[in-house]
């Protein structure tokens, strides 16, 4: 089978439960040795699809390419060999309660090979051992933290070194650290024994440093199919939910719009031609405010943004809207007929950081503030909108 | 006419069921039997189940058999003294123990003691993927977690009812002894009058209660998941139910067709 031809191919994938589509025809490349990652919404199929693969899910339409052969036309007996290959992690770990943790990370040695007792013992202590998990071994899962349930369900994983493992969701339950400390396991297991990994996860963007590939799967399709850095550079608005699902909560809280979703109310804007209204446009700078991030903690620079945004929001006109077109510029855009509305924007905005406590916060925290505003024509596009306004920036503070 | 046609619909639906449940049911119990071949990597779950099924039981059988033993005795005495024949009072005790109460009420007993408790730890383990577990290790969940129940079932449910049969036969002594100075006759007429024919067929009843008991109390907690009413706790909980109603009334419908048989 030549190389570049996915180990996996899942082409098509329907499946519904009870009258309910949670499968649409999802499409997916799994390549050999690499590290394939799918996200996507909770309870939106990402399990389902992974488990047609593994046989415990049978397809109501669609088809699964195993190494160059279909499922439909592959004999029980290779479908075991196929098995015996793969290994999967289950999401709530699927830890047999009735056996201790090191049995329970024995026993697919003991049910799936012929190894002599002591072989199964050293296998089993040396994973054990490499995922501290030496003080719960003659334990019953029940008697051990959810986070220690995870790493036996990853130690019983790995523990008979198959060529493919399944990862559902490994992180979840766990602790910042021990996620990043899975995440760095999974990176150095692959590169050291060169298995072919799917992960299913929301750890985003921690997944991304580790996967060779990611595939976002979105009401029952793979939507998006590619490396971690095409997704990153890709402008698609569906798929910045994904990239910075992480912001979102910040931008919740601060009521700005995120970069992509400003560019498109702004454009949606310049389209709208009502007799006489004109685009304004007013750009904030905060030079500096990368740093202040970096150095200082996100946390100080959000509250400052907070208390910004709260203050634009108090003058704002409602169809007016207001965003971060980066890190350090806030934007403001209103399409308006009242020709003084780019003057009572610039106005305000100076009064605010005329305040004595912002001007000293800026002061000590080494922040520069430059306004700019400019009345847009409707032929530009909003990025170039939006460097007219930032040429006319006038520092304040 | 919507009306008319609804009910013949539902029985339609509901003979389907039935059908598709006794088919699944079927190839779930062949499957689990097959998997004897593979006896020797079983044989420390079989042990275990052995011990669960039969020697936990234990105490709850012979109380059960001594008290039942006792009572036939005491009924049988007053019956039996009306014709004046209370010295057929033993025979009349083993006979209903060995034949028709033994294998029965061992089998009632079992399926309240293990049956409902290996459904519901089967119907755990499916609602926790603990059975999704084991095939994705490409091990076969019915020959792991069902055969050795079987086997063990097979072993356990005839000693059982042996134990049965000796302790009731005792208890039906002890009244008879309470009632009665002529004590001595009960066992002399059992002896003379017990054949091994009544012996065997309480055994074949024995045997069959226990493949009927084991295969359904596995198959409800296996098929958990299947249950469209409920799920979670709520899907073992009927599950559990659903195993011990079907067990005690297919031993009780087994046991008539096996009596109609053996008569």
């Amino acid at each position: 089978m030549n190389s570049q031809t996915p180990l996996i191919q899942l082409r098509n994938i329907s499946k519904a439960f009870s009258g309910r589509e949670i499968l649409r025809g999802a499409t997916l490349d799994i390549r050999r040795n690499e590290i394939t990652a799918i996200i996507g919404k909770s309870g939106g199929g990402k399990s389902v699809l992974v488990k047609h693969i593994i046989g415990l899910i049978t397809a109501d339409s669609g088809e699964i390419i195993f190494d160059g052969t279909a499922y439909s036309t592959m004999k029980r007996k290779d479908f075991s060999a196929i098995k015996n290959r793969c290994s999967y992690m289950f999401q709530n770990n699927a830890l047999f309660d009735s056996m201790t943790v090191f049995e329970n990370i024995a026993l697919p040695l003991r049910e799936k090979f012929t190894f002599a007792k002591k072989d199964i013992e050293d296998k089993v202590r040396a994973r054990i051992e490499q995922l501290e998990l030496g003080e719960v071994a003659q334990m019953y899962p029940k008697q051990i933290s959810g986070g220690m349930q995870k790493r036996v369900a990853l130690a019983r994983a790995l523990v008979t070194e198959p060529e493919i493992i399944f990862f559902d969701e490994p992180t979840t339950g766990l602790d910042p650290i021990r996620k990043k400390t899975v995440f760095s396991m999974i990176h150095h297991y692959h590169e050291k024994l060169n298995f072919t990994a799917v992960i299913i996860t929301h750890d985003i963007p921690d997944i991304f440093y580790i996967a060779h590939s990611v595939n976002i799967l979105d009401e029952g399709r793979i939507i998006f199919s590619g490396s971690p850095v095409a997704l990153e550079q890709s402008s698609d608005p569906d798929l910045y939910t994904y990239t910075h699902g992480h912001e979102m909560l910040i931008d919740e809280l601060t009521g700005l719009s995120n970069r992509l979703a400003l560019m498109r109310k702004i454009e949606a804007s310049g389209l709208d031609r009502k007799s006489g209204a004109q685009l304004v446009l007013v750009t904030v700078r905060l030079v500096g405010m990368r740093t202040v991030m970096d150095y200082k903690g996100e946390l100080l620079a959000h509250a400052f943004i907070r208390n910004l945004a709260k203050f634009v929001h108090s003058f704002l006109p409602p169809d007016a809207c207001a965003g971060m077109f980066s890190k350090e510029i806030l934007v403001l855009a209103a399409r308006t007929t009242d020709e003084s509305t780019l003057q009572m924007f610039l106005n305000q905005l100076t009064r605010y950081f005329a305040n004595l406590a912002v001007e000293s916060y800026c002061h000590k925290h080494r922040l520069q503030v430059e306004i700019g505003g400019t009345v847009v024509s409707d032929e530009s596009s909003a990025y170039s909108a939006i460097q007219e306004a930032l040429a006319t920036s006038k520092k304040y503070v | 006419m919507k009306n008319i046609l609804a009910i013949p619909a539902m029985l339609g639906a509901a003979s389907l069921g039935i059908i598709r449940n006794a088919g699944q049911w079927g190839v779930f119990s062949l499957t689990a039997l097959l998997g004897i071949v593979h006896v020797r990597r079983l044989v420390p779950k079989i042990l275990y189940d052995i011990y669960f099924i039969g020697f936990k039981s234990l105490n709850i059988i012979v109380l059960v058999a001594f008290f039942t033993g006792m009572v036939l005795g005491l009924q049988g005495y007053y019956t039996l003294i009306k014709f004046s024949a209370e010295g057929m009072l033993g025979v009349a005790v083993a006979l209903s123990l060995v034949r028709e109460l033994g294998p029965v009420l061992t089998a009632i007993m079992l399926i309240g003691r293990a049956g409902s408790s290996i459904s519901a730890e089967i119907g755990i383990m499916r609602i926790s993927e603990q059975i999704d577990a084991l095939s994705t290790m490409d091990v076969d969940p019915v020959r792991y977690l069902v055969t050795p129940k079987i086997i063990a079932s097979l072993i356990c449910f005839p000693l059982l009812t042996a134990i049965f049969d000796c302790v009731g036969i005792l208890g039906g002594y002890f009244s008879s002894v309470l009632l009665s100075s002529r004590s001595g006759i009960f066992f002399s007429k059992i002896q003379s009058s017990l054949l091994l024919s009544d012996v065997t067929g309480g055994f074949i009843k024995s045997f069959v209660f226990a493949f009927i008991v084991i295969t359904i109390s596995c198959y409800c907690g296996y098929y958990t998941h299947q249950n469209q009413s409920s799920a979670g706790a709520e899907g073992v909980s009927n599950s559990t139910t659903s195993a011990v109603v079907q067990s005690c009334v297919y031993v009780l419908i087994a046991d008539y067709v096996i009596t109609s048989f053996l008569m």
